[in-house]
């Protein structure tokens, strides 16, 4: 039977997710042989396959234009997809800006910030995504598994990624469910 | 034919959201290209209102890859914020912690994200030109990467509880000590770590040896460069003043970091949501100049501990003495910065304060305004907080590593494009090479991004009226 193949991607995160991920350590030689990993941002291949993958996984919430299009290309290219960490599960710490106007928060940062120079604006190429209002991965898209923590333990990662390669969908519970 | 773009997005093997577009002209030869940050989160507005001693929680959560950094510089600033110099041994501990960042930071860094170009090479099969396809490839050396980057992870656990955010400064100081079982324990891994960056060493001392053509035309430009030294102008990671030299590597300017207003400004362009920040009195882009490993090796007279330092006399002859302006020695220098940390952990588990249990200073003089600033892996990184009387956080501002270097990576893009792309030949090797730029910067895209942001690379090409006519992805 051939593998299970699994892209991931990140929204608006920190990596943290995606370190934790890696402190599987040794283990990802393990993964590597349940698994056929593919597209991913320490892979090269840029996006899930056309013809879909089995399991998709995405970081981070929902923060722009970009980020959306992420996750709706994911959603309509793998049969499972998984949220992992706080911020992808409700938003975690970027959601914080929703507590002000964007454009505010656009100011500080480009206009308002004391080191900038005097001729600053907010950056508005159309080549840049447009920052849009905080979601999270599930109020953007239908996901099917969430894993929250900030980030989750790398032996929940474990656990999770072994119960998917195995066909199985992952049930938190116990020891593996944490949310530190 | 008319005129072109080429995106590349996202560019892979790199932290964080970015694209690359590049704009060829009508004969097909590169115009210009540019590296877009795309992403924008907002930390400096969203603090606003919380409580000071909340920050040292919160900040780390702008990047998972150097969330020690962000944790201690945020430490550092609620330090002069209650007005309570840590004990010794709690400065120790903190750079210890630190020093097993930049080891796993470096490590992970040199093996995993950049050792697929460099061992696999540019123009191996995009398919397995990843860390995967390096496990397949030399399982052992894999797994030695692996154990070097567990070795750092393990010296943050050991200290703050968890690999990723841990929660170990306070104001004042450290929240817990170090028990001798655990000092023993990191020490009985150090042999081990030295190896394997050992090892590191010699496979990029050979590749540079063996791609010596390569070398000499890949982004190699001139630039100011930045960094913490100790007084005495050692490489310092922890804490010390900042340093900036020109592009003979003539001394500009040293200062504190609470005067960095004075020296640096930040420039914006409408292209990218990552700031530029230059040396003020020179003016953008004449005073920018380059931070992270190359920088501060660029910055420093000489290395405090001897193995770091028989390397660095190296590194200084390789330019004739002049700064290295070469762009992939950008990963020797990291390796060098490692064999320190490593040093430094050894020197540091061996004081007689580091298992000492006087680790927090609870006096407090409220100060309303503060800078904190540290060497993260990628360069330095400015925390700046002002409170009010509640001790409310009222404004933040945040100079962080990767922007030091965003002028440095747009020019390293467009000099890679230059050199190795023209219109009628554009493969996906090249379009590699154009992000491996990029990567030898290890930009932390998620640091850039806080105020907003987000980091892939894509090629479009376009046509004289703007129109895209082509997109190259590798998929
Ligand atoms: S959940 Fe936490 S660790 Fe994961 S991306 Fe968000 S902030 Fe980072």
């Amino acid at each position: 039977m051939a593998k299970p193949t699994i892209s991931t991607d990140w929204l608006a995160g920190c990596a943290g997710c995606e370190m934790s991920l890696l402190d599987i350590d040794e283990r990802i030689v393990k993964v590597a042989e349940l698994v056929e990993i593919r597209s991913t941002p320490i892979t090269d291949l840029k996006e899930p396959d056309l013809n879909g993958v089995d399991v998709g996984i995405l970081t981070g919430a929902v923060n722009n234009t970009t980020n959306q299009e992420v996750a709706h290309r994911m959603r309509s290219r793998c049969k499972t997809l998984v949220a992992l960490g706080d911020c992808a599960v409700f938003g975690g710490v970027v959601a914080m800006r929703n507590f002000f106007k964007l454009d505010d928060a656009l100011r500080r940062a480009y206009v308002e910030a004391e080191s900038n120079d005097g001729e600053s604006k907010v950056p508005s190429s159309p080549e840049l995504a447009r920052p849009v209002e905080v979601r999270a991965l599930g109020e953007e898209v239908k996901v099917d598994v969430n894993v929250p923590g900030c980030p989750p333990d790398a032996d929940v990662i474990f656990y999770v990624l072994s119960e998917l390669a195995q066909g199985r969908k992952p049930v938190l519970k116990g020891d593996t469910l944490q949310w530190q | 034919m008319g005129t072109k773009k080429i995106t590349i997005e996202p560019v892979t093997r790199i932290e964080g959201h970015a694209k690359v577009t590049i704009h060829l002209k009508e004969d097909g030869d590169v115009e210009r290209a540019y590296l877009h940050i795309n992403e924008f989160r907002g930390f400096e507005k969203f603090c606003e209102g919380r409580m000071y001693f909340e920050l040292p929680s919160i900040m780390p959560r702008i990047c998972g890859i150097c969330p020690v950094s962000h944790h201690l510089a945020s430490a550092k600033t609620c330090d002069q914020l209650v007005g309570a110099e840590p004990p010794r041994p709690a400065s120790l501990l903190r750079e210890l912690m630190h020093m097993g960042q930049i080891v796993q930071s470096h490590g992970m860094h040199f093996f995993e994200l950049a050792g697929p170009d460099l061992l696999l090479g540019f123009d191996a099969n995009p398919a397995t030109r990843n860390v995967v396809g390096l496990i397949q490839a030399n399982p052992a050396l894999a797994l030695k990467a692996v154990a070097l980057r567990k070795f750092g992870q393990e010296i943050i656990k050991t200290l703050g509880g968890r690999k990723v955010h841990p929660s170990f400064a306070v104001p004042g100081g450290v929240n817990k000590a170090l028990r001798p079982a655990e000092r023993d324990g990191i020490l009985a891994g150090l042999k081990d770590a030295m190896l394997t960056t050992r090892l590191g060493i010699d496979l990029i001392k050979d590749w540079t040896t063996r791609n010596r053509q390569d070398v000499e035309r890949f982004a190699v430009f001139p630039s100011g460069y930045f960094g913490l030294t100790t007084p005495q102008g050692s490489l310092e990671l922890y804490q010390g003043e900042c340093r900036l030299v020109d592009r003979q590597g003539n001394l500009l300017e040293q200062f504190p970091a609470s005067r960095y207003l004075d020296y640096i400004a930040e420039h914006v362009e409408d292209w990218s949501y990552l700031k530029f920040p230059y040396y003020k009195k020179m003016g953008f882009p004449q005073g920018a100049y380059r931070v992270g490993p190359l920088g501060r090796l660029n910055v420093a007279d000489q290395i405090d501990t001897p193995e770091a330092h028989a390397e660095f006399k190296i590194f200084k002859g390789l330019n004739g003495g002049r700064p290295v302006e070469h762009t992939l020695y950008y990963h020797y220098a990291r390796l060098i910065e490692t064999l320190f940390a490593l040093e430094r952990i050894e020197i540091l588990l061996n004081d007689p304060d580091i298992l000492s249990t006087d680790i927090v200073n609870t006096k407090k003089t409220m100060q309303r305004e503060a800078v904190g600033v540290i060497e993260a892996p990628r360069g330095t990184l400015f925390h700046h907080y002002r409170i009010n009387e509640n001790g409310q956080v009222e404004k933040v501002n945040l100079i962080v590593s990767t922007g030091h270097n965003n002028w440095a990576m747009n020019m390293a893009v467009d000099s890679v494009a230059r050199t190795y792309i023209s219109g009628q030949r554009v493969h996906e090797g090249l379009l590699n090479r154009v992000e491996a730029a990029v990567r030898a910067y290890d930009p932390c895209l998620s640091c850039s991004t806080h105020a907003l942001g987000q980091m892939p690379i894509l090629i479009d090409i376009v046509d004289s009226s703007g129109t895209t006519v082509e997109t190259l992805r590798r998929d």
